[in-house]
């Protein structure tokens, strides 16, 4: 849906506030996943990850989400997939090389990451994507993550 | 004796030690203004095609890029390009695009090419295959030229690849990049090269550049954000043919930006191929005076036999002469050529 992902551009700043508030409640909710199983947890959240994502963002399932970084404008719409900022074919009125009647995701990138608060994240740059997490869920990961960083996971049997 | 005029304090600035072999790297880094062009590879498989397209331009430049298939289209592979040209003593800079392979195979090429010569890579992302002479082809894209320069960088300085899997001997390479400061979002274009920067480019060949304002702009950023002192800019520059040819261009080739008042004074002149090498010389010689411009990448598409005399004109060598064939004796060694940067 084009005119919802530009929409959703245009409010990144919203959407910004609405994930911040999101994502702890997916981290709370790690006893639910641990007790689901992950494998099983994994099928219910990339579904309902999917479903909401694909209608807001485009979104194309790499697994490893970094809209926050780039202005809520999702990258894998990107004919080349760039990941790190525009290419160097970007027409002069903003649209893209490859499709020429649609905006430049970089270029919404950029305008949606000017309204976020931690827009600056659009300057980190990204790592090659691994191809394995395709169709994976970014939040869970998440999840899973923040609960490896917490205290109590610390002084575990992990020693590598 | 060494020339400090152009080369703002960077020999200075720049740690001894070099990333390569190359004597691109050491041009730059002894603050002499570079020029670099670039090959049409051949549609043969004939080691005298390549050759013979790059005697046009010996004496003149200081590298030599082979495209890898530029616009999408089908020519003899940059690597062969360059281990050719290697071979008899030209320095070259080995275009990598991330279209056409995986991070796999790009790998395996840089170790490659390392191994027989080249100095320097340039990292892009590529055209899509859209554009070019094998539509109907899929496009790879499996990493972007940002993840590539970290993918190279990280063979050369962890001695690694992307696995984590060791290499016992790294490639010794100058990291390139491509930039262009002419097309949208234009106030993202320097924290993109901060990026690049990051990601690990020494020194930056940009688009055609036909719009110094814009160019200038760009170079104040750049410079605000402290990125000039960490790469060498080389901005693009060519003759256009006529103004028919800058109107095609600038229609149909991606990221090529000609403002009016170019294309006007093709328009006007007599003679446009005269007036259009007239408008890149003036063009060099109002990149050289800006902050920051270390040298200059001539492209001259079907106009290769043009850029000696472009460069002469322009006055950029003064009296210095890069490299010809024959002008070292030590051919059978390609990498452990003195440098010769006539310092006299």
């Amino acid at each position: 849906m084009y005119s919802i992902r530009r929409w959703v551009v245009r409010n990144a700043r919203f959407f910004e506030v609405a994930y911040r508030l999101f994502e702890p409640v997916v981290v709370t909710l790690t006893p639910l996943w641990k007790w689901m199983g992950y494998p099983r947890a994994e099928k219910a959240v990339s579904k309902l990850e999917k479903v909401s994502k694909e209608l807001l963002f485009d979104c194309k399932m790499c697994g490893q989400c970094v809209l926050s970084s780039t202005g809520m404008s999702c990258p894998m719409n990107c004919p080349k997939n760039m990941r790190n900022g525009p290419c160097g074919g970007v027409l002069q009125n903003g649209n893209c090389e490859v499709l020429p009647d649609k905006r430049c995701v970089w270029v919404e990138a950029w305008e949606g990451s000017q309204r976020m608060q931690a827009g600056g994240q659009i300057h980190a740059v990204q790592l090659p994507v691994d191809h394995r997490l395709k169709g994976s869920s970014s939040w869970l990961r998440v999840a899973r993550q923040a609960e490896e960083k917490a205290p109590h996971h610390k002084q575990g049997e992990r020693n590598d | 004796m060494i020339n400090h005029e152009r080369g703002h304090d960077r020999l200075v600035a720049t740690p001894a030690a070099y990333s390569s072999a190359g004597r691109l790297e050491r041009v730059l880094k002894a603050g002499y203004f570079a020029v670099t062009s670039e090959l049409a590879p051949p549609d043969s498989a004939n080691p005298e095609d390549v050759y013979m397209r790059a005697r046009v331009f010996d004496g003149y430049v200081d590298s030599l890029n082979a495209t890898d298939g530029s616009g999408a289209n089908c020519h003899m592979s940059s690597v062969a390009m360059c281990a050719l040209l290697s071979r008899v003593g030209y320095d070259t800079v080995m275009q990598v695009s991330c279209r056409d392979r995986n991070r796999i195979a790009i790998q395996g090429d840089v170790l490659g090419a390392a191994a027989l010569g080249v100095n320097n890579v340039l990292c892009l992302t590529g055209d899509g295959v859209q554009v070019g002479d094998h539509p109907q082809a899929k496009p790879v894209f499996d990493l972007d030229s940002m993840s590539l320069l970290e993918v190279i960088a990280g063979l050369r300085d962890k001695k690694m690849f992307v696995s984590g899997r060791k290499i016992s001997d790294p490639p010794k390479v100058f990291l390139g990049a491509a930039e262009n400061p002419f097309v949208p979002p234009h106030d993202f274009r320097p924290y993109r090269l901060a990026k690049k920067i990051a990601a690990g480019a020494q020194f930056i060949q940009t688009q055609y550049c036909f719009d110094l304002p814009r160019f200038a702009t760009f170079m104040a950023r750049s410079r605000d954000l402290g990125l000039l002192e960490k790469c060498f800019i080389l901005p693009g520059v060519g003759p256009l043919a006529s103004a028919r040819t800058a109107n095609w261009m600038r229609h149909h080739v991606p990221g090529v930006h000609i403002p009016d008042a170019v294309i006007k004074r093709l328009e006007g002149a007599q003679d446009q191929k005269h007036e259009g090498r007239q408008i890149c010389i003036e063009m060099i010689q109002q990149l050289r005076e800006i902050h920051g411009v270390s040298g200059v990448h001539v492209m001259a598409h079907r106009q290769e036999s043009a850029v000696a005399d472009i460069i002469e004109k322009s006055g950029v060598l003064r009296d210095r002469r890069p490299w010809f064939p024959g002008s070292d004796q030590r051919l059978d060694k390609p990498h452990e050529l003195p440098v010769d940067l006539n310092l006299e």
